[in-house]
């Protein structure tokens, strides 16, 4: 017996484009269903749709929604708000954003249980303790009466949670709940999903694009593309084999160690915009499957093995084809390991002792009254044609560190050698090191044409020749960056976001540097164009000798892409060592509470290691090891910052579980 | 007739608008992105609208800056003499309006004047009435024939005026073809005024459509006159506040440190004076200044010029710090985009990541910031005109229009015709003005343009 | 908290000398006494006698900055600067032009003034927030439509139109008002009631359209969606979310004024004959009492910095974030 039974919902643009468009699933109480898909594929709305909460301008155009047998679109707004956040509630992606900033955290729970349970004054104070103890809120009683601003991201979401639990749903919708969040955090906001969720006995509709998140947390599976599902399985079916193209795509286009050098199977192109496919299948642009009769033909919803696929390929049993095989045996057939260019493994790039601290100013007279110490004390060094990774949570470092390196902050001590020379204090040499940001969308300045972006660093460092010699320059950097010539004539809004991605890293090397600072390059993108970017990275690296410092918190891609690995944490880097021995073999208790926070879509088989709390202040790092305070192996010892222990001739932790004891 | 053309300061600082609009024009219309927000906004019916509104007004305005001093008659041989009246084109044009003065109040329409006076009748009786103008309605016999009269006119002129606009109609629609969706609107719209500005024209040649005021000058020539003055403080005042608000703004917020601290501490001292104290204040000085100096000036017309720019000065001086305030917060912003940055790792000059990244980056701002005060500007000069301390007292604009006019409220039967006059034609502009800002507003705000930029 | 408030209330100290050299060089420097009393006794027929005369009555004949007659301290403090702008910031105003004590009658126009200024002011923001709430709730209808468009033809029209039209139609017309006046105690009502009205009306335009648009900007946010999530009514969403959220920007505006509806309203006190430190002004003006300007012009940035700190006061009662870092 389902408890919610979603039937060919239908939302829609005010101009009548199909964002949502015949839309059907059920789900059983205490089951997970999860939507995954894209971002701008209508998961959200999808969420929304059943809610009645669409914004402005968007409406719902068709369907039914069943929950315990009442058609949530029949009821009057009235019966509606007693659905609403009573038996059923909705946490969202942006804690930060979600919450009321004037309000109590105490007063905005305070709110649910005055509507749904009739709860008020000490009464309802107290279940709101009990819900934010429940939530596994630390010192929930004085918490109560905190602003969100007091609270961390995680805290917030788990805030935002006991809020949800207050009108005690059978339904809970959580759209993207930990994609603003740190790994670690995640991990700890997903376990108290499920731990909830298994003593309470709700249903969930987990809403997200991360496979690792669906594979630990999901019962069911709806794959959505584009407005529509497009394959809903068991999660098991699903991870054993998908059906539908984009499935398996999707599967392929994960980067991860055991593909090595190979290039990702990327998915071409991006997703179509709303409404603009009316006819045939919505992924056959992109579908190397695809034939005549997919453009032509929408196809219907399918039922093949118990599972459902909206492909021309499963019409029918008979005409199934067999050759949709798992997209990992796939991988293994393609064996040639990629010969990089054999580097002399000399130093590109020495960093010995960087420090970046900020002032914080204080009192009347804004005296500084301490440091924040972004960066404290950070060596490296990064061969030529190799790639450092350097991994670490928000608020850890990383991106102040790249700055301070491209010299767009200024160093407090410390120095960075390039091929030899020093850089710190001067101005020099700025075109032998780039950097290629986070943000596509904010890296290209929206009132420049491509090759007017593309000439600025040309210009400003005198370098390329005369205008025609730039031109051709240019014309060659769109060609390596996989773009048309043409479109250098175009202005970023026109291109999508891995398009413009590209656009930066054409912009890095048309000062033809030897080094390339990636910021996290790829975590605004999707999965599919994610694959597109870091296969462009790796092949520009084989073709020009390139030296990348990848500045991530994806370790699946650091697993793919990178040599080397520095584990940061507080502005300091707590472990470093070759990809394999840093990943595999991880020694420092942060490096794998790390890594054990990450979602895997072979989930099974691995030591969870929970890490406790959050990142603390950089303004105010704890005394001794600053990982102590989380640290489940914590000592007497940390009392001192552990020193570096070398565990092989490129692994280097500071932990004082490795201390050398003579 | 020979004349000597006049240069008028007001009248070089409209040319250099004129001038820089134009440019702008045609180097926005070069640029696909720039002409983007506009052609959102030619689809917004009621902007079009309000812009053959407001065009209306600007083509009385610039005919009314283009002045002369036409050349006395001869007498004998000697050096030619310029008459020490300056007249511009839009006086000329409608030459009637301009000298069919009568001897005081008289009602629109009306064909005698507001008050009683004594006269000799053919028979040498001494009779108390109301005389007859001398120029309204100077063609008719006597009252009852001018419903007819005025009906008639109205038609005819109505009916030329739409034909005009057929016709114009015809002749443009080929070419200039609006994107969609303005096209009904803008179309009656055009064909309504036409026919309206018909009506009138028949009717003014004749008339006094919107009666005379206390030395019989036509009241429609004074408001037609005073749409100059309304013109020129809203738009020259930008040439002060503009470039005050943009380069302090953008250096404050991109250079931050002691340049940020002396720029915000500048404009706090000027933006906490009450702004009506500060432009009283300053305008009070800039009287005794030019009072004192009679000798700068060879005409009147020169000397009430010279206080309308200087108002105009005085009024930008003292308005930009709230523009200065907004660049500064949005270039803040700005600064810590990632383009920036990757300009910066370039090394690219900071003059060059203000003039190629920041600056058209900020000028959605500058351009809603104009038309929002271009509105507030026009209201403005009527009260600080009430006050005493707008334009010359000489000078005919809305405000001296309403002050004059006020004076007169007590009178019974109320002299109203003026002030509605002033009023209606301000309420017009200003509406007409407002309504066009927000259509600007929307289409350039990017944050209500998001889902089309970011496609 | 204390920190920061201590630090706002120092940085208005030189803004305020900021605003007092200003004023000083604006009335002092570009035009010297001289040319201001050639100007008041009539430029033709003026003879040095009578301009040192008139220096001397008014105490403009000493020099701006430095006596270098005078000895010691004497040297600074018997200066124009010394004793017309510096002593403005112990409040001495000195005399206007026709011998009165500009302080005096200052404190004796405030009360008229604030009779009328602090009730529009009050009424105002409840009627403005009240139809700006209105529109917010009705928002994207034809109600909201026919609202909008009728803040924009409002605040089309001049502000001297409003005042006129109604001293026309109330006062003339329906003779429920007498047109203008004033009297203290229990009278007093009928003389302010048309003022307040007036002046309420004359902002709904603006004020309100403004109101409506952060409105809107607040209940676009997330946490407006978290709330509906819950389960609360259009109603209470708006009320207990929005409106809190919304003060902050509201505050911003609307705090600033308070001190200074002391100054009254130049326009509506001269139209209404109401005699307080708006009307006292203009007349100023209309004379040339330089003055009384002067005084002016310093009282209402005294007044204008007040406010500011009230603003940032006001800010740690709304706002838990600036209360509590």
């Amino acid at each position: 017996m389902s408890l919610l039974k979603v039937d060919k919902l239908v939302t829609r643009l005010r101009n009548g484009a199909a964002i949502v468009d015949g839309i059907s699933f059920d789900i059983a109480a205490g089951e997970t269903f999860a939507l995954l898909g894209e971002s701008g594929c209508g998961k959200s709305m999808t969420a929304l749709s059943l809610m009645r909460l669409l914004p402005d301008g968007v409406t719902n155009a068709g369907g039914a929604v069943a929950m315990d047998g009442a058609n949530l679109f029949d009821l009057p707004e009235r019966s509606m708000r007693e659905v609403r956040g009573g038996r059923m509630a909705m946490i969202f992606q942006e804690p930060g954003l979600s919450l009321n900033p004037v309000m109590t955290v105490g007063a905005q729970i305070a709110e649910v249980l005055a509507l749904h349970h009739d709860l008020k004054g000490a009464a309802a104070t107290a279940r709101c303790i009990e819900l934010l103890g429940q939530v596994g809120i630390p010192d929930a009683a004085r918490r109560v009466d905190e602003y969100p601003f007091q609270l961390s991201g995680g805290m917030k979401q788990r805030v935002m949670i006991a809020m949800a639990l207050a009108g005690s749903p059978k339904l809970l919708i959580a759209d993207e709940p930990t994609t603003a969040l740190d790994v670690t955090i995640q991990a700890q906001v997903l376990q108290l999903l499920r731990e909830t969720q298994d003593g309470l006995g709700m249903a969930m509709l987990l809403i997200t694009h991360d496979l690792g998140v669906v594979a630990e947390n999901a019962h069911r599976v709806g794959v959505m593309y584009a407005g529509q599902i497009v394959e809903q399985a068991t999660r098991e079916q699903l991870f054993a084999r998908p059906l539908h193209p984009y499935t398996q795509k999707l599967f392929a286009a994960l980067p991860d160690a055991r593909r090595g050098g190979q290039p990702l199977s990327a998915i071409p192109g991006s997703v179509p915009p709303l409404g603009s496919i009316t006819q045939g299948c919505r992924f056959a642009l992109r579908c190397d499957k695809a034939w005549v009769l997919c453009r032509e033909q929408t196809p219907e919803w399918a039922i093949v093995e118990g599972r459902g696929v909206r492909c021309h390929l499963y019409r029918s049993a008979e005409e199934r084809v067999l050759s949709a095989e798992s997209p990992r045996d796939s991988d293994r057939t393609l064996g040639t390991q990629h010969s990089a260019l054999k580097s002399q493994h000399s130093a590109l790039l020495q960093v010995s002792d960087l420090r970046v601290h900020f002032p914080i100013r204080k009192g009347i007279l804004q005296r500084v009254v301490g440091q924040v110490k972004a960066v404290d004390g950070v060596s490296l060094s990064i061969p030529q044609g190799r790639t450092l990774a350097l991994v670490g949570e928000s608020g850890c470092g990383k991106t102040t560190l790249g700055k301070a390196l491209l010299r767009l902050l200024p160093a407090t001590a410390g120095s960075v050698q390039f091929a030899g020379k020093e850089l710190i204090g001067t101005d020099a040499a700025r075109s032998t090191m780039q950097m290629v940001f986070q943000d596509p969308y904010a890296s290209l300045n929206p009132k420049m044409r491509v090759a007017e972006i593309l000439e600025e660093g040309m210009s400003a460092l005198n370098i390329g020749g005369d205008s025609a010699a730039r031109q051709a320059h240019i014309d060659g950097l769109l060609d390596k960056v996989g773009l048309a010539r043409d479109s250098k004539w175009r202005y970023p809004h026109e291109f999508s976001g891995g398009q413009r991605q590209r656009i930066a890293i054409a912009r890095a090397l048309a000062v033809s540097p030897q080094l390339l600072i990636c910021d996290e390059p790829t975590s605004a993108l999707d999965v599919s164009v994610q694959a597109q970017i870091l296969n462009l990275l790796k092949s520009l690296q084989d073709e020009l000798g390139l030296s990348y410092l990848f500045i991530t918190h994806n370790l699946a891609v650091v697993e793919y892409l990178a040599h080397e690995v520095c584990v940061m944490y507080l502005g300091r880097i707590v472990e470093r060592g070759a990809t394999a021995e840093v990943l595999r073999a991880p020694r420092h208790p942060y490096t794998q509470a790390l890594l054990s926070a990450v979602p895997r879509i072979d989930g099974a088989g691995r030591e969870y290691v929970k890490l406790e709390g959050d990142l603390p202040s950089p303004a105010n790092p704890p005394a001794g090891c600053h990982f102590a305070p989380r640290c489940a192996k914590r000592m007497d010892a940390c009392a001192a910052y552990p020193a570096e222990t070398e565990l092989s001739a490129t692994h280097i932790v500071r932990c004082h579980l490795y201390d050398r004891k003579d | 007739m020979s004349f000597q053309l006049v240069f008028l300061w007001s009248d070089k600082l409209i040319f250099l608008l004129l001038a820089v609009a134009v440019a702008t024009a045609i180097y926005v219309r070069r640029h696909e992105h720039l002409l983007l927000p506009w052609k959102r906004v030619a689809k917004n019916g009621v902007a079009m609208v309000s812009l053959l509104v407001l065009s209306l007004f600007l083509l009385v305005g610039l005919l009314d800056t283009l002045h002369f001093r036409s050349a006395l008659p001869q007498t004998g041989g000697g050096e030619k003499v310029y008459s020490p009246e300056v007249l511009s084109v839009f006086d000329t044009l409608v030459g009637p309006l301009r000298t069919h003065t009568e001897k005081t109040y008289s009602e629109p329409f009306a064909l005698t004047l507001y008050a009683k006076e004594s006269m000799t009748d053919a028979h040498g009786n001494i009779l108390r009435d109301y005389p007859r103008l001398q120029y309204g309605g100077a063609h008719l016999a006597d009252v009852s024939q001018r419903t007819a009269d005025v009906a008639k006119r109205a038609l005819i002129g109505g009916g030329l005026g739409l034909l005009v606009g057929l016709l114009s109609f015809y002749l443009t629609h080929r070419t200039v073809r609006c994107t969609s969706g303005c096209d009904l609107a803008v179309s009656i719209a055009t064909l309504l005024l036409t026919t309206f500005i018909g009506a009138v024209v028949s009717l003014a040649t004749v008339y006094h459509v919107l009666g005379t005021d206390k030395v019989g000058q036509d009241v429609l020539y004074l408001s037609l006159k005073s749409i100059r003055t309304g013109l020129i403080i809203g738009t020259v005042t930008t040439l002060v506040t503009l470039p005050l608000a943009l380069f302090l703004g953008v250096a404050a917020g991109y250079f931050r440190g002691w340049v940020d601290d002396l720029i915000q501490y500048l404009y706090t001292v000027l933006s906490s004076i009450p702004s009506v104290l500060l432009i009283a204040a300053a305008v009070l000085m800039m009287q005794v200044t030019l009072d004192t100096h009679p000798d700068w000036f060879d005409t009147a017309a020169a000397r009430a010029d010279m206080r309308l720019v200087a108002l105009c000065l005085i009024l930008g001086l003292t308005s930009w710090t709230g523009l200065c305030r907004l660049l500064r917060g949005e270039t803040l912003k700005l600064r810590e985009m990632e383009y920036i940055q990757a300009a910066q790792a370039f090394g690219v000059s900071s003059l060059r990541i203000l003039t190629r990244h920041i600056m058209p980056n900020v000028m959605h701002i500058i351009l809603i910031a104009l038309v929002m005060d271009f509105s507030a500007l026009v209201l403005a000069e009527a009260v600080l005109s009430y006050v005493g301390v707008g334009v010359d007292p000489s000078m005919i604009s809305f405000g001296t229009m309403i002050n004059a006019a006020r004076l007169e409220m007590g009178r019974e039967p109320m002299v109203w015709w003026a002030l509605a006059a002033a009023f209606g034609f301000m309420l017009v502009l200003v509406l007409a003005a407002n309504l066009f800002a927000d259509a600007v507003r929307d289409a350039f705000d990017p944050r209500l343009n998001r889902t089309e930029t970011a496609t | 908290m204390i920190a920061y408030l201590i630090r706002r209330i120092l940085y208005a100290v030189p803004i305020l000398i900021g605003v007092n050299l200003l004023t000083f060089a604006l009335f002092f420097v570009v035009n010297t006494p001289d040319d201001m009393a050639r100007m008041q006794l009539g430029i033709k027929r003026v003879t040095p006698e009578a301009i040192e005369k008139w220096k001397q009555q008014r105490g403009y004949d000493k020099p701006l900055f430095v006596n270098s007659a005078a000895g010691g301290t004497d040297q600074l403090t018997d200066t124009i600067f010394w004793q017309k702008s510096a002593s403005m910031f112990v409040f001495d105003f000195g005399y206007s032009d026709d011998g009165r004590s500009i302080g005096r009658e200052i404190a004796k126009r405030m009360g008229p003034s604030l009779a009328i200024a602090l009730p529009t002011f009050l009424i105002g923001l409840v009627v403005y927030v009240s139809f700006a709430l209105l529109m917010t709730l009705f928002r994207a209808t034809a109600l909201d439509m026919a609202g909008v468009a009728l803040c924009v033809l409002l605040m089309s029209v001049s502000g001297l139109f409003y005042i006129i039209g109604g001293q026309f139609v109330v006062s003339k017309l329906w003779h429920l008002v007498p047109i203008s006046g004033y009297a203290g105690g229990a009278d007093s009502f009928k003389f302010v009631v048309l003022p307040i009205l007036i002046g309420v009306a004359g902002g709904i335009g603006s004020s309100s359209r403004w109101y409506r648009t952060i409105f809107l900007e607040e209940i676009g946010k997330d946490y407006v969606r978290t709330a509906r999530a819950k389960g609360l009514s259009e109603l209470r969403v708006l009320f207990t979310h929005v409106l809190k959220n919304a003060m902050i920007p509201i505050l911003t505006g609307v705090v600033v004024v308070i001190p200074l509806l002391f100054m009254g309203s130049l326009l509506t006190e001269s139209f209404f004959g109401i005699p307080g430190l708006g009307s006292y002004t203009i007349d100023a003006i209309n004379a040339q009492d330089f003055s009384v300007v002067r005084a002016m012009v310093f009282l209402g940035s005294v007044l204008y910095i007040v406010g500011l700190i009230l603003t940032d006061i006001s800010y740690t009662a709304v706002d838990p974030r600036v209360r509590l870092q």
